[in-house]
């Protein structure tokens, strides 16, 4: 699997991250050798065993339903480049 | 994967185009919000409103390093509405990742669940109706899965000339979103579906399903094809928000495709939007490329497993279901379809007639409830959790009747009273002398004075008994209604003749 550099420049749109034709070229490189790497992986057969999803296996671990957070509104917008009444402000986005 | 055909075309509910006739298909997603007291993945307040950004934690915000812990309750609630829905429950489940950007989606993906969901397919059945004839259509709707998901924040566009305001207070609640398969094919249905899947969350208790809240939210998916067909090609429309646009939104669109194809067209695969104000329907391009979710499982969280146990404990502590209870009161109480349908639409109202039914006759009980009671809520625009009436109270309202202390026009005077004063019917009765004169005296002296005066009346009604019901109007207005009408019908029967 590769990618070109049309499809590096898609990917990056869906993020909202300004990739210009240069970049989107030297990306294109770097993101074949990642992809070139983890394809060794598919050398190996893993027919009929089940996808591992934990070193160890455990429970997902859950929490009771208690509200234990949150009242911290100063926090929250504390690094937001721009706030106003705890309100998180943002360019104008309307459908 | 071809989609199975569940459904035999049924005459009434095809349209009628230009150039023939056409069946509508529908397939809805619907968004419930999961009661719980905190959010999906984090100890924030899931409470309606609040001061913007107060019930939020520093995992709804996506704060760097932040990772989820599931709230144990919303996992049984899923699994809850999974049995109320009669359907597969999944014991081992996958939450993914769907990625899209927008402002009030600070994470930039929405935790979900993609191809492993926690419940898989059930079946609702829906009453349809009732229609002129006052009958109800059973149809059953395959339910295809139910999956958990995070709810977004709130954009707020209003409040500056060039900036959108972002509340995070929703981000993260718990979501269920309940799949449909596409077997629905009126509007009518859709909108009966919907109210099913209401009542059956509101009796499970794992939803308040307030549609005025938002915590009850619409996908809309319509095709049309030529009656017999393979299925057409469907739009979506997103985020109808309550059953009146629903069903508005469904005829529009319904109508718009069986314009473009007779026009020779073809119908584009796109997600729209309902406008309310217009009644109609318009494309949401900006929405289309937003589809690449690049769905993949989420690194932070391990796969959701339980055992049968787990399943079993909350099986054996689920509430009656509306279906039921709408057996029980058909087979034990003996009451219509149509009064069963108007009690089990809500398990308050269904509670508060049992509690007014219990050791008392159902038919009345059920009437007084529907007739009385629910048409004054309506009209004082309460619910039945506001009511001013108790049951207690209105049981014993029936009970003077019964016991004849009061006439059944008198009950009708009583409750007026109850409902706007409140009260204990007995002290109404009491304190305003309501009590019903069976003193046979006295409603004779009535009797007499109603025949004296009337004499010409008198002459007709030999001709015609049936006229007997004016006689028995007059003395029961001359005693303000509290003369027992038995006791008067009895009286002025022997007294002018007749058997």
């Amino acid at each position: 699997m590769s990618v070109d550099s049309n499809t590096v420049k898609r990917v990056a749109h869906l993020a909202r991250i300004k990739v210009s034709d240069e970049e989107a070229e030297a990306l294109k490189g770097e993101l074949n050798t990642i992809l070139g790497f983890v394809e060794q992986l598919g050398e190996v057969d893993v027919e009929g065993v089940a996808p591992m999803t934990s070193v160890m296996p455990m429970a997902m671990k859950k929490r009771a339903d208690v509200v234990n957070d949150g009242g911290k509104a100063d926090d929250i917008v504390g690094n937001a480049p721009a706030a106003e009444d705890h309100y998180f402000q943002v360019p104008k986005v309307v459908e | 994967m071809p989609i199975a055909e569940t459904r035999n075309t049924n005459p009434k509910n095809l349209i009628s185009g230009a150039t023939g006739d056409w069946e509508v298909i529908i397939g809805l997603e619907v968004h419930a919000q999961v009661l719980s007291a905190s959010k999906l993945f984090s100890g924030a307040s899931t409470e309606f409103g609040g001061e913007p950004n107060d019930h939020v934690s520093l995992v709804d915000a996506a704060m760097p390093g932040m990772l989820p812990v599931i709230n144990e309750e919303c996992v049984k609630q899923a699994v809850r509405t999974g049995l109320g829905l009669k359907a597969k429950i999944n014991h081992r489940s996958v939450f993914a990742r769907k990625n899209y950007f927008y402002p009030d989606l600070p994470q930039g993906y929405q935790i979900s669940q993609f191809d492993q969901p926690i419940i898989g397919e059930g079946e609702i059945i829906v009453e349809v109706g009732p229609d002129r004839q006052g009958e109800f259509e059973e149809i059953r709707v395959g339910v295809e899965r139910l999956h958990l998901e995070q709810d977004a924040g709130k954009s707020l566009h209003d409040q500056h000339p060039t900036m959108s305001y972002v509340d995070l207070n929703r981000s993260g609640v718990a979501l269920m979103e309940i799949v449909s398969k596409p077997d629905m094919r009126s509007s009518e249905e859709a909108k009966a579906y919907i109210n099913k899947v209401r009542t059956i969350l509101r009796y499970l208790g794992t939803s308040d399903a307030d549609m005025e809240k938002g915590n009850l939210r619409a996908d809309v998916n319509v095709s049309v094809r030529r009656p017999g067909e393979p299925f057409g090609i469907r739009s979506e429309i997103k985020n109808v928000n309550s059953l009146r646009f629903a069903g508005q939104a469904i005829d529009y669109e319904a109508r718009r495709q069986i314009g473009v194809l007779e026009d020779g067209g073809v119908v584009d695969q796109e997600t729209r939007l309902f406008d309310p104000a217009k009644g109609e329907t318009r494309s949401m391009r900006s929405k289309e490329e937003a589809h690449d979710y690049r769905y993949f499982p989420d690194p932070d969280l391990l796969p959701l497993e339980f055992d049968d146990a787990f399943v079993e404990a909350l099986k054996a502590d689920l509430p009656e279901l509306p279906d039921e209870k709408r057996e029980r009161f058909q087979s034990d109480f003996g009451l219509s379809a149509y009064d069963t349908d108007i009690l089990v639409s809500d398990r308050a109202i269904a509670d508060y007639f049992e509690a007014v039914a219990d050791g008392r006759d159902a038919k009345q009980a059920a009437n007084w409830v529907i007739n009385d009671l629910l048409g004054h809520l309506k009209k004082a625009g309460e619910t039945i959790e506001t009511t001013p009436v108790s049951a207690a109270q209105l049981g014993a309202l029936l009970d003077l009747q019964s016991e004849d202390v009061i006439s059944g026009k008198i009950a009708k005077d009583v409750f007026e009273i109850m409902f706007s004063e409140g009260g204990d019917p007995r002290d109404i009765v009491e304190a305003r002398g309501l009590t019903q004169v069976t003193d046979t005296g006295a409603i004779e002296k009535l009797v007499d004075e109603v025949i004296a005066a009337n004499a010409d009346k008198v002459a007709q009604v030999a001709e015609k008994p049936s006229m007997i019901g004016w006689f028995v109007g007059q003395v029961m207005k001359a005693s303000q209604g509290k003369a027992n009408p038995q006791a008067v019908n009895k009286l002025l029967k022997d007294k002018l003749g007749l058997d």
